[in-house]
Formats: C-alpha cells, structure tokens, sequence
C-alpha cells in the first residue's frame, strides 16, 4: 500500500520509490482537467448506477417467487438452473455475448437484420447490464431465499387466517424477514459504485464502442501497464478508491439514518 | 391434493398477481435456457449451415467435427491443466489462511482484536492500487510464477467475516467439554471445531475455486510465458480476440472457410471449458443457504 506514495511522485523505476522526484498533486491535476476525466467518470458512474438500478431489485423479485413455489422438487431445480449461470467465466459470457449480437450471429439470424451491437456505444450499457442480471440474478437470489425461509411461521399463520392478499403478506411476513438482508447488500453495493469490474468492461470493449465502454479501472490498465506511464495511473486509481471510500461511509450514514440507526 | 388447495385459498387477484409473477420467473428460465441449448446444437453443426441459416436438428449431419479440433489443440490442456493446479493450490492456501485467522477473531479473550479488525476492514476497501501491486509483485521477483496469481488475493477479510461468524455460532459448551477432556488449542481447532465447520468450508472452499478459475486479469498481467497461462487467457484469444490456436483452422484454404470454422470452434470451445464447473456445481447445492446465510448475518 506504500507504493500509493508513487501517485505523488515523478516515478521513475531505476530510481525506486526513495529516489524518485515529488510532484505533489501534478498527475491528479493532469487527470482531473482532462477533457477525458469527465467522460471516464460519467461511463464509470452510469454503468453502475445503472447497473444497480435494474440489478438490485431482480433477486429480490426472483427470492419472493420462489418462495411461493410450494413444491420444493419444482424450486430445487429451479434453482438449479437459476444458479448455473453464475459458473460460466467472464469470458466466456462476454465470448457467448460476442458471438450471439455479432452480424451472422444468432439475433441478427432470428430478426433477418445485419446490425454490429458490439460496435455500437449507446449498446454498451444495456449489454453490459442485461448480461450481468442473466448471469447474476439467480445466484444472489439466494441470500435472499435463505432469509425467507427463517420468516415467522406464526405470523404467517396469522397473516393467512386474517385472509390477508399477497402485498399484505409481503409487508407484514416477508419484508421484515429480509429488510436487514436488503440493506446489508444496498449498503455494500451502492458503496462501490466506483469499482465497476475490470474484467468484464474489458472483454466486451471493442475499438468502437470506446465511447462508453472506457472506464476509470480499463483507463488505469492502459495508462499504467501498456503506456508504462506508472506515476499517472497510480493517481487516477487512487482517486477511484477515495472517491469509493467516501460513497461507502456516505451510503452507510443515509440507510442508517433511515433504517433506525442500523447500518453495517 | 395438497398443493392444490392452498393455491385455490388465493382471492382471484392474488391469482392473477402469482400467475403474472411465475410466467416471468418461467421467462427467465427459458431465457437462461434457450442460449444455453443453442450453444449445445451448435457446437455439433456444419460451419456453413450455420453462418447461413442457424441451427438446425437435422441430427444425422451433426458431426464431432469441432471437438475433435479444438481437443487436439495442446494449448487448451495445457490451459485445463494450469487452472487446475491454480484453482487447487489457491483454494487449499486462501480457505486455509481464512479458518486460521478467523479462529483468533472469533473469540471474545483475544486482546488485539480489535486492532486486526481495524487493519482488515481497511484493506476490504482500500489497496494500493493496479501499479504498486504490479511493482510490488515485480520487485518479489513473481512475474511468470503461479505465486503472482495466488498470494495477492489469497487472504479475504470478508471470507474470514464469514468463517468467524460462523465459529461464533457453534455454542461454547463444546469448547468447555473439549478443556474438560483436557484438549489444547491445537487440538481443539483441528479435531473439534474444523469438523463442525464442513458446510461452511465447503462454501468458501467452492468460492476461491471458482474465482480462479474464472478470473483472468491477474494472469494477464503477470504472467506472459505460454506454457503457464492458464485456461480463461487461451478462452480469452479464441473467443474474445478472434485469434484461433494455430492449428485449429489453418488446414483449410480460403479465409471465409477460415472464418466460418473458428466461429464453430469457439461454441464446442465453450462447451469444452464451461462443462467441469457446471457439472461439479449441483454437488455443492445443499451446502449453498446454511454455508452463505452463516457469515452475511452479520455483515
């Protein structure tokens, strides 16, 4: 972690840490009034901003569900095949993904058009976010499944002999099964909005769809390891972890000033 | 008869409302499903039928075709047999760090405590970034070791969250009969409470195993070597970067065959890579709801 120090330094490898030059905040200065900077913060902040907003509620949705399935040999394989996405690779989701929207792929074959999606940058996101709830939903679902079946079975008893109707039953049985549950994962999540992965970003980034799919960690790799300009990219991420801290302790405040002082 | 009943217990709108609800978790079967079939099919079909028109399920003109390319490309085993031994020894070394630096966490007469909680919870969410870990690897001298791929994420705090929830559960009374029986620390740890832990390692265990196995930005960066890459970064050529193994294609003679062949080779590629964990998975099922609800309680 005391390489972090490299940020403020004219980083030079021969040299090490103990002889470089200090520059103070000269590579933060540089990112930050980039023309770029804007872009890779707004790319960064969409995708999962977005990311959060269509992925947060699916398992939660897909727990509730579950949940009322009464025969538990129908769930069991449910499940089965709601969490085997979750065991495909990265890349080999985002290979799947390539090859179904490329132009003799399968979709363009089924609607008899010839559109490139992977070339287009307004596609990005929604292929970016599509994909991750395809992949994902299932498998966090589970957390939440789990929560329910430690619900109350006397209210539930009660809430059925009061002939309550399904939202009546989520609110007074359900929901408060999970609540604590759902803030633990809105807190973790929402606090790191900034760490968007690397990996996928990456494997799904083509010369051409640039335009949204570069974000701060994908600008980092190509600053740092591919252009060699190690004292930039070592700024640019640490701006991306404090700006990440901040959000965590700042989420964590909000949810727990709304949820009766419990946060993490 | 059962099931029936408690169905017709629901007013017709809560009907409604539950029909609506199953027919979009039957969606997204179906939508997990479809893709995973299509893929199957493919792999079996002649290149240009199915740049041309898809799939289809003229059974008898299926061939083995692809498999038997992309199977006899070393460079795939050579991957299989990386990841492998990756995935293994950083499974046994990171679930091992994990259950031994738990143990202390866990109880209540350990002083440093809190300290050590301070020290994890930072590294959770602060580190030194891409290029001081790069540095740090590369000054260890690790570049082109399978040790820069396995150290650096082998110790997780919020896997040692989980296990030290998970030992606080365990009610003391075996502690007390363990000393009653005159059992040290040792021998408390290994013979008794490591036993009673099994769904919880076997979660965490299945956790590290599949995160190397499927990860691959680590390997890019450290390691360069052919010979010690391992499968995801050969995955990573054939279906991201468009470039086949050599040998795969290169009989053929014109560049559309070429073409159409190594979009065939990459749907049995698929097929070959993603088969061990999805078939291994379905073991590890019923360990899933206690091993994941033990530790995330908490937090």
């Amino acid at each position: 972690m005391g390489g972090i120090l490299i940020a403020f330094q004219e980083y030079n490898p021969f040299k090490g840490i103990l002889g470089s030059e200090w520059v103070g905040f000269r590579y933060f200065e540089r990112f930050l009034s980039s023309p770029d900077f804007m872009t890779y913060l707004g790319n960064t902040l969409k995708l999962s901003i977005y990311g959060l907003l269509w992925g947060f509620p699916m398992p939660i949705l897909l727990a509730f569900l579950l949940n009322r399935i009464e025969s538990t040999g129908i769930k069991k394989k449910i499940q089965l095949v709601l969490y085997m996405p979750n065991f495909i690779s990265v890349i080999v989701l985002c290979g799947i993904v390539r090859i179904f929207l490329s132009v003799t792929g399968p979709v363009n074959l089924l609607f008899g058009s010839q559109i490139n999606f992977m070339t287009m940058p307004e596609a990005f996101r929604t292929i970016y976010i599509a994909s991750g709830i395809w992949q994902g939903a299932g498998w966090a679902s589970i957390m939440y499944t789990a929560s329910l079946s430690n619900a109350s079975q006397d209210l539930k008893e009660a809430a059925l002999i009061d002939g309550a109707n399904i939202f009546q039953q989520i609110k007074a049985v359900e929901w408060p099964a999970i609540k604590d549950m759902v803030v633990i994962q809105f807190i973790l999540q929402a606090g790191n909005i900034m760490s968007v992965g690397f990996e996928k970003a990456y494997a799904l980034q083509t010369d051409l769809n640039m335009g949204t799919s570069e974000i701060i960690a994908t600008y980092v790799y190509k600053k740092g390891l591919l252009d060699g300009d190690y004292s930039f990219s070592t700024a640019v991420g640490l701006f991306n972890t404090v700006i990440n801290v901040i959000l965590l302790v700042a989420v964590n405040k909000i949810v727990a000033k709304m949820n009766d002082g419990k946060g993490l | 008869m059962k099931k029936k009943s408690k169905f017709a217990r629901y007013s017709t709108q809560d009907k409604a409302l539950l029909l609506t609800g199953y027919i979009l978790l039957g969606l997204f079967v179906i939508a997990i499903i479809i893709p995973m079939i299509y893929i199957i099919v493919a792999s079996f079909m002649d290149p240009v039928t199915l740049q041309n028109k898809g799939i289809t399920f003229d059974f008898d003109k299926w061939t083995v075709t692809a498999y038997q390319r992309v199977m006899s490309n070393s460079q795939i085993w050579i991957g299989f047999k990386n990841a492998v031994v990756y995935s293994i020894v950083f499974t046994v070394v990171s679930v091992f760090l994990t259950l031994l630096a738990a143990y202390p966490m866990s109880r209540a007469d350990f002083k440093g405590k809190g300290f050590f909680n301070t020290i994890f919870v930072i590294t959770m969410f602060f580190g030194g970034g891409l290029i001081p870990t790069y540095l740090l690897i590369s000054n260890m001298h690790l570049l082109d070791s399978m040790w820069a791929i396995i150290l650096p994420g082998a110790f997780s705090v919020w896997n040692m969250i989980i296990a030290r929830t998970y030992y606080q559960g365990i009610p003391g009374e075996l502690r007390e009969a363990a000393d009653v029986d005159g059992a040290n620390e040792m021998v408390y740890f290994f013979k008794i409470l490591i036993p009673v832990c099994t769904p919880v390692i076997a979660v965490l265990a299945l956790w590290q195993f599949v995160a190397m196995w499927n990860s691959y930005f680590d390997a890019m960066i450290y390691l360069n070597d052919s010979a010690k890459q391992p499968l995801q970064l050969v995955l990573r050529s054939i279906l991201i970067q468009n470039q086949p193994e050599s040998g795969m294609i290169s009989d053929m003679q014109s560049t559309a065959e070429r073409a159409q062949l190594a979009e065939l080779l990459k749907y049995a590629t698929i097929i070959i890579s993603s088969l061990p964990l999805l078939v291994m998975y379905p073991f590890f099922q019923k360990y899933f709801d206690s091993g994941i609800m033990a530790g995330s309680v908490k937090g």
